[in-house]
């Protein structure tokens, strides 16, 4: 039924509202002293320059594959967590297979150095 | 609450595991092995490539289906099995020395090898959409990494970026083809697609899957005219990697492919028999006449492979039995003669310098008679010259598209394969009736070469004499 749908169009019209609201009145009310540190993009301390087309260092993109390999396989556990007991064994030699078979690449990339930055 | 397990089966899927456990115990010895002992990993691989061939023999005659219908072992799945066992281990003969001589001796060489294996053996024998599509990837991601292998050389590097963009572009078009066809029929297995058609035989949505499925097929299998990544990648690619993946490639797409349409659409295909045929065409003329004006023999080889996925497809139009045994047949023909005719290029080169133009051939035959008569016999059975396992895989294709009403597909087949035989006659021509290049009269043809080159010519000698035991093996079908 579509009237069911109506928590959902309320929720969405007090989120534009809350939102339109707090921008104006922040806009409207607060001071407004600029200096160039708080108008960069980021105020980490690493100013922002150049092209974003400029060559990166191989390193950054080695880091961020094998942490996204290793973050994918956390996400993996979660359900199988969540899921332990109806699992029983078939459920935890399936995922100590998927984890040996993930050791394995873990110690190869190890042993070849690929943690270390220099 | 209680969870369903599929039927786990894993006697199944024993090939491909046996592989992958390969490459796992290799990639584990690559790290405690010194440096002048890599080419041991090697022969690590080939072991398990024969167990792997030991277990689809032992599932040989007995179909069984597993993972609630996502696998399967029928005798075509394990034909092409077979196929690919085959020609992986051929080619990892002819990369013992290859890699050593372009100073990429490294046991990942190996490892990659034997991944892109695994991956090619599930997606002939996967009976699901989103197994072929992970199979796909699977045997693709390793197959970038060695086009690329040789890392100090920017063609080989090119080339491996080339056939990564436009592979990463053809599996979008694969998996946008699943989407539809699951939003036309709620299943991706291919059996329930057919059942869900035999219901509802209307079904846009379903042609609109199926057309970007046909794209994302004649990418892998390199259908003109979604061909231009061939030449360059073929080209450019370490000569060993060129080898393996023009014969496996083949042989694990096509699987996939006949299995995807004469298993799941079969209903349609009044449709796609004509756009086939048509491709089919195509395919093969383009890709003779353009290997007629290469003088590169990698190049003419890029485009002969093209040629050759063309009639191959003739047995798909013709479909029924004789076309599915058909095409198993010259798969395995085109395997041991392609891998062949890669393997007397490496035979021959000097170190890292490759004899790759047609012309550095000449004089070939007085220098080294028994490579250079292997490589002519290679080249004549992909013309297509009797006795050979060309010859009888042609004839068995034509023969099919005859018997189902395709007469004039197997007309225009046998016309390129007239055209054909001028460019494959030209470097024996060089060899046999060309003075001596300077240069290329001190070559130590390495033994392992040379052993592959022998196995290769003895299976196109005995498929093309005695094809009988092949082509009874080659008729067993699928399992509905």
């Amino acid at each position: 039924m579509p009237v069911d749908y109506l928590p959902i169009l309320v929720m969405i019209a007090i989120v534009t509202a809350f939102a339109v609201i707090a921008l104006t009145l922040s806009a409207m009310t607060g001071p407004r002293r600029p200096n160039p540190t708080k108008l960069s993009p980021y105020e980490s301390g690493m100013p922002p320059f150049g092209s974003a087309r400029r060559r990166f260092s191989i390193k950054y993109y080695l880091t961020a594959v094998l942490f996204i390999l290793f973050d994918i396989e956390i996400i993996f556990f979660y359900p199988w967590a969540v899921l332990f007991r109806d699992l029983g064994w078939f459920g935890l030699s399936a995922m100590g297979t998927f984890m040996l078979v993930l050791l394995i690449g873990y110690v190869y990339v190890w042993r070849k150095g690929g943690f270390e930055w220099d | 609450m209680s969870l369903s397990v599929p039927d786990l089966n894993f006697r199944v899927i024993a090939p491909a595991l046996i592989v992958a456990l390969t490459a796992l115990i290799v990639l584990l010895a690559e790290l405690v092995t010194p440096a002048p002992r890599k080419r041991w990993l090697g022969v690590l691989g080939l072991i398990g490539l024969l167990i792997a061939a030991g277990a689809t023999v032992g599932l040989w005659g007995a179909p069984a289906s597993a993972f609630g219908g996502m696998v399967v072992a029928d005798n075509f799945g394990l034909f092409l099995t077979l196929v690919i066992l085959l020609g992986a281990a051929l080619s990892i003969l002819l990369a013992l020395d290859f890699v050593r001589a372009h100073r990429v001796d490294q046991g990942e060489y190996y490892v990659l090898v034997l991944f892109a294996v695994v991956g090619m053996i599930l997606m002939a024998t996967a009976t699901d959409l989103i197994v072929i599509f992970l199979a796909l990837e699977l045997l693709s991601l390793p197959l970038y990494i060695l086009a690329a292998f040789k890392r100090a050389d920017a063609r080989s590097l090119e080339a491996g970026l080339k056939y990564f963009l436009l592979g990463a572009f053809s599996s979008a078009f694969f998996l946008y083809g699943i989407a539809f066809i699951f939003g036309g029929t709620g299943t991706t297995n291919l059996m329930k697609i057919a059942d869900a058609l035999a219901k509802n035989p209307r079904n846009d949505l379903l042609l609109v899957g199926a057309g970007l499925l046909l794209v994302g097929f004649a990418f892998k299998v390199a259908l003109v005219p979604f061909h231009w990544w061939t030449p360059d990648v073929y080209d450019g690619a370490p000569t060993a990697v060129t080898a393996f993946m023009s014969v496996g490639v083949k042989a694990a797409a096509f699987g996939a492919f006949f299995r995807a349409f004469l298993v799941a659409l079969p209903a349609f295909a009044f449709d796609w028999r004509i756009v086939l045929a048509a491709l089919a065409v195509l395919t093969m003329t383009l890709g003779n006449v353009a290997a007629l004006l290469q003088s590169n023999v990698k190049r003419m080889l890029a485009y002969s492979s093209i040629a050759h996925a063309g009639y191959i497809l003739i047995a798909l139009v013709a479909m029924g039995a004789s076309g599915l045994s058909s095409a198993l047949f010259y798969l395995l023909a085109y395997t041991l003669t392609n891998l062949g005719a890669f393997g007397a290029v490496i035979a021959l080169s000097d170190g890292e310098r490759e004899r790759l133009e047609i012309r550095d051939w000449g004089g070939a035959a007085r220098q080294y008679p028994f490579i250079a008569a292997m490589f002519a016999i290679f080249m004549l059975s992909l013309a297509g010259f009797p006795p050979l396992a060309g010859f009888t895989g042609k004839f068995l294709i034509f023969s099919a598209a005859v018997e189902t009403g395709w007469a004039w597909l197997a007309v225009i087949g046998v016309l390129n394969s007239l055209v054909s035989a001028y460019f494959y006659l030209r470097p024996i021509v060089q060899m046999y009736m060309s003075e001596p290049v300077p240069g290329w009269d001190r070559i130590r043809v390495a033994p392992l070469v040379a052993l592959a080159l022998v196995l290769a010519l003895i299976g196109v000698i005995a498929l093309g004499l005695y094809p009988t035991p092949a082509i009874v093996m080659a008729t067993g079908g699928f399992l509905r």
